[in-house]
């Protein structure tokens, strides 16, 4: 295939005319920046990896490229043409399609239905709908990836993978849109489907090579290197480096991801007085299953820090929520203190002294409209009330006092909990726990999301002085250096197993590197 | 009635049901139900399986059958509709004024429940506009032009009722056709119209699909606004088309000609099998719903359950049908509203 040359829009060189090409995006949310100055070039019929950890800003850029969001500064550049995208459509007309991670299919209506969706061309005439042609289109389209699937199936009836042959075939419909080869977006296509249709759909991605480009991200290293031509890898909102696949190995592409580790004692380690290794074990666990996870072995000492690591559908956020009662479990041991935990709900779990931090704060961790004193009293009732009745004046006192306690910055108790910033919010649901003094054992599920780097701190040391006063502490942490700092013990997941366990004392820290081996 | 282990086993062994011309045991539920429930009644009333009574519970369904069509497809989008009684009281008393009457001059006929059909059709997409404008919820924007139709239908009332005295609209309750009345077979065929639209328009797929995933249909460049109002639109022509049935079998146009029956379409639907999240059911299933209803008022009726009870006893079979609907989807920690 040649490739056309025309001259560089600005440096007026000649070179060869790139699919898609992003020049120094920036975008900025509330306090945080999602997107630092990103440039990324897709070259035409490549199959470009796109590597970064969480809040990286990958899918900022993503949603950029597609029109969602709209960068504060910076360029898109389509086959040598500045673009400035307003919607999804837009991007489309552009030849720009996206598989989104969440898939994004009608369940209710037909395969065919969600292919030519939105474009029904010839497919529906004066409002009504031509069956038979609109099997025809989709047919059309699904035949160009080689695939078997019943047009007239419905979507719900279909496995994921053959979902995902479906939201493959709705963006290749762009085709129609635009003579030039499309850029076709993959977000995270691996995250839901087994070995065996990973496979299928990487042959789908080679084949799609030939007519198109390709952005594939994942979470999985080695998928990466394996179908992609190149590697570019974000870092905090910026472009960290790229590199051919041929010749990279996942640890290099790690070292690009991670980069150097943060400031001096930014977790706190000081402030940790050792003494778990002494005593009884807290919290027991033995041969834990559910649905994602099996044969759970876990120990938590008072005043112990233990991180659970592994990389997305590990499985670790069930057996947090499992310990919590929140999700069923299907065998296993699990004792507090010696006496068993009842798993059968949240609200044993509650009365036995476990505290929940979700993961999802605005969703299932705060009430938004409801006060912070109200937030902060919503489980333990007990604190604010005589007998049935709050008592306003008790519930103040204690709220005020755990307000000052956790330096939690609010105009005033009575004020609504979605008006704090995202650090403030955390104190008040952490909060929520303390007030009671019957604490025992915390579940904290990635409970730094979203909070820029001095709230984390104060998130950090609040947990250190947690575990000061004995609270046994399950960190799901959003990054592997927030584990390693934080913890005392690491808990290797995989595939819903713990594989191994790594020691993490203070002074004695492992690399991010040791735990990417164990996880990969 | 879905009963769970239909559920349970639907999901074991049809793994890839044929899905645009073939019936899933979860939909096969609610007819099922009906013939248990017929077969039920037929063994412990003799009065109940004469064929008089059968055209009685046909000739019973038809308004409710009509007015049910319409809210279905509300229903099937996720949103509701409480605009029912209103626009049927507004078309009944339109449509009595506008036929021969002892009110006025009027003798339009046939264009007369056209222009009646034509206000309910505006107040349904008063519905509409209110909801995608204003960005209402439709509980309120329909609770709202309910009370506007009464409003309308309560000024034309002005305080003396119109007696129709048009012998085509009175003989459509009166004469009949193959034993059904003419009303039961517009009904019939309203619901022929209601499945036609939701099968083969793109109006009934996109209401079909706004309930499935509306954030969807937004992603692949649909505008979901003007098809919301169209299915407001829709379904007022129906509810009027039901007001002007009761104005056919009482020959007289009554403000109240709708009331009670918000609740009872709504009703029949969800036992029909449509669920009020949207994106499942349809007319057909709403039809079946409709039968099942009123074969139960009738059957209680005929078995001798005093009436007392029936009220009572029709709520808690309401309840138990639905709860079977939605066991496939419980889970832990759900959040019902």
């Amino acid at each position: 295939m040649t490739i056309p040359l025309t001259e560089h829009p600005e440096t007026g060189a000649t070179g060869p005319v790139h699919a898609l090409e992003v020049r120094g995006l920036v975008k900025h949310y509330p306090g945080v920046k999602a997107l630092d100055g990103v440039d990324l070039v897709v070259r035409q019929n490549e199959v470009l990896g796109l590597a970064g950890e969480n809040g990286a800003g990958k899918s900022t850029l993503l949603k950029a490229l597609v029109g969602l969001v709209r960068p504060d500064a910076g360029e898109i550049w389509v086959r040598g043409e500045k673009v400035r995208l307003k919607s999804v459509v837009d991007a489309a007309d552009h030849g720009i399609g996206m598989v989104f991670q969440e898939q994004s299919l009608v369940p209710n209506l037909t395969a065919a239905e969600n292919i030519v969706l939105g474009s029904e061309g010839p497919g529906v005439r004066r409002g009504i709908y031509r069956w038979d042609t609109m099997r025809r289109l989709a047919q059309e389209q699904l035949d160009k990836i080689g695939s078997h699937i019943d047009p007239l199936a419905r979507t719900d009836s279909l496995s994921f993978a053959e979902r995902q042959m479906v939201e493959i075939a709705k963006v290749l419909r762009i085709e129609e849109r635009t003579s030039n080869p499309p850029v076709i977006i993959l977000d995270e296509p691996t995250s839901v489907l087994e070995s065996k249709e990973i496979e299928t759909l990487f042959t789908q991605v080679r084949r799609l090579r030939e007519f198109a480009s390709v952005v594939f991200v994942s979470h999985r290293l080695d998928e990466v290197l394996d179908v992609c031509d190149r590697v570019a890898v974000l870092r905090g909102g910026v472009s960290v480096g790229e590199m051919p696949t041929a010749d990279a190995v996942p640890t290099d592409l790690h070292r690009l991801m991670i980069g150097s580790t943060g400031s001096d004692d930014h977790y706190h380690e000081g402030l940790a007085e050792r003494s778990a290794d002494e005593g009884e074990p807290r919290l027991v666990v033995k041969g834990l299953c559910g649905k994602t996870f099996r044969d759970v072995d876990l120990e938590v000492r008072a005043g112990e820090i233990v991180g659970i690591v592994g990389v997305h559908g590990s499985g670790r956020e069930d057996v947090c929520r499992a310990l919590f009662g929140a999700e069923p479990t299907l065998a296993g041991e699990v004792t507090l203190d010696g006496q068993p935990l009842d798993l059968s709900g949240t609200r044993a779990a509650v009365a036995s002294g476990v505290g929940y931090v979700p993961a999802e704060r605005k969703i299932e961790g705060m009430v938004g409209p409801m006060s912070v004193a109200d937030n902060m009293t919503l489980t333990k009732q007990k604190s604010r009330c005589a007998g049935p009745m709050v008592v306003p004046q008790k519930q103040a006192s204690l709220v005020d006092k755990w307000i000052e306690r956790l330096s939690i910055r609010t105009p005033h108790r009575g004020t609504q909990i979605g008006r704090l910033s995202g650090g403030n919010q955390q104190k008040v649901v952490l909060a929520r726990w303390l007030v009671a003094g019957d604490i025992r054992l915390l579940l904290l599920d990635h409970p730094t999301r979203g909070l820029d780097i001095g709230a984390r701190s104060e998130v950090y040391r609040l947990m250190r002085e947690l575990a000061n006063s004995g609270v046994a502490t399950v960190l799901l942490a959003d990054s592997l250096e927030e584990a390693i700092g934080m913890s005392d013990r690491i808990i290797v997941m995989s595939d819903g197993r713990a594989t191994t366990e790594v020691g993490c004392p203070s002074g004695g820290k492992p690399t991010p590197l040791d735990l990417v081996k164990e996880m990969v | 009635m879905t009963s769970p282990a239909q559920a349970d086993t639907e999901d074991v062994i049809a793994p890839r049901p044929q899905p645009r011309r073939g019936v899933s045991l979860r939909d096969a539920g609610p007819p099922i139900a009906l013939v248990v429930i017929i077969g039920i009644f037929a063994v412990l009333s003799s009065d109940f399986r004469t064929v008089g009574n059968v055209q009685n519970i046909m000739d019973a369904a038809a308004v409710l059958a009509v007015a049910t069509c319409g809210i279905s497809f509300v229903l099937m989008m996720g949103s509701i509709d409480l605009s029912v009684p209103g626009v049927m009281g507004a078309s009944a008393i339109a449509v009595a004024l506008l036929v021969a009457n002892n009110r006025n001059g009027n003798d339009l006929g046939l264009l007369g429940v056209l222009v009646a059909i034509l206000l309910g059709a505006a107040l349904g997409c008063l519905s509409g506009v209110a909801l995608v404008g204003l960005k209402v919820p439709s509980f309120m924007t329909t609770l709202g032009v309910s009370a506007v139709g009464l409003g309308v239908a309560t000024l034309m009332f002005a305080g003396v009722q119109p007696n129709i005295s048009d012998e085509m609209l009175r003989g459509w309750a009166v004469n009949r056709f193959l034993g059904l009345a003419y009303l039961t077979w517009i009904a019939m065929a309203c619901v022929l119209v209601g499945w036609l639209v939701q099968r083969y328009s793109r109006l009934g797929r996109y209401a079909y699909a706004i309930g499935g995933a509306e954030e969807v249909l937004a992603l692949s460049g649909v505008k979901v606004a003007p098809y919301k109002v169209a299915v407001f639109t829709l379904a007022g022509s129906f509810y009027a088309l039901a007001g002007v049935m009761v104005t056919s079998q009482l020959s007289a146009g009554l403000v109240q000609a709708g009331a009670g029956y918000d609740f009872r379409a709504i009703t029949a639907a969800v036992v029909g099998g449509t669920l009020l999240t949207g994106g499942r059911g349809g007319v057909l299933h709403s039809a079946v719903g409709v039968l099942l209803v009123t074969v139960l008022i009738n059957g209680l009726v005929q078995v001798g359950v005093s009436p007392y009870w029936q009220g009572g006893v029709q709520g808690l079979i309401v309840v138990a049908a639905v709860s079977a609907a939605v066991i496939p989807q419980r889970r832990r920690n759900q959040v019902t509203k």
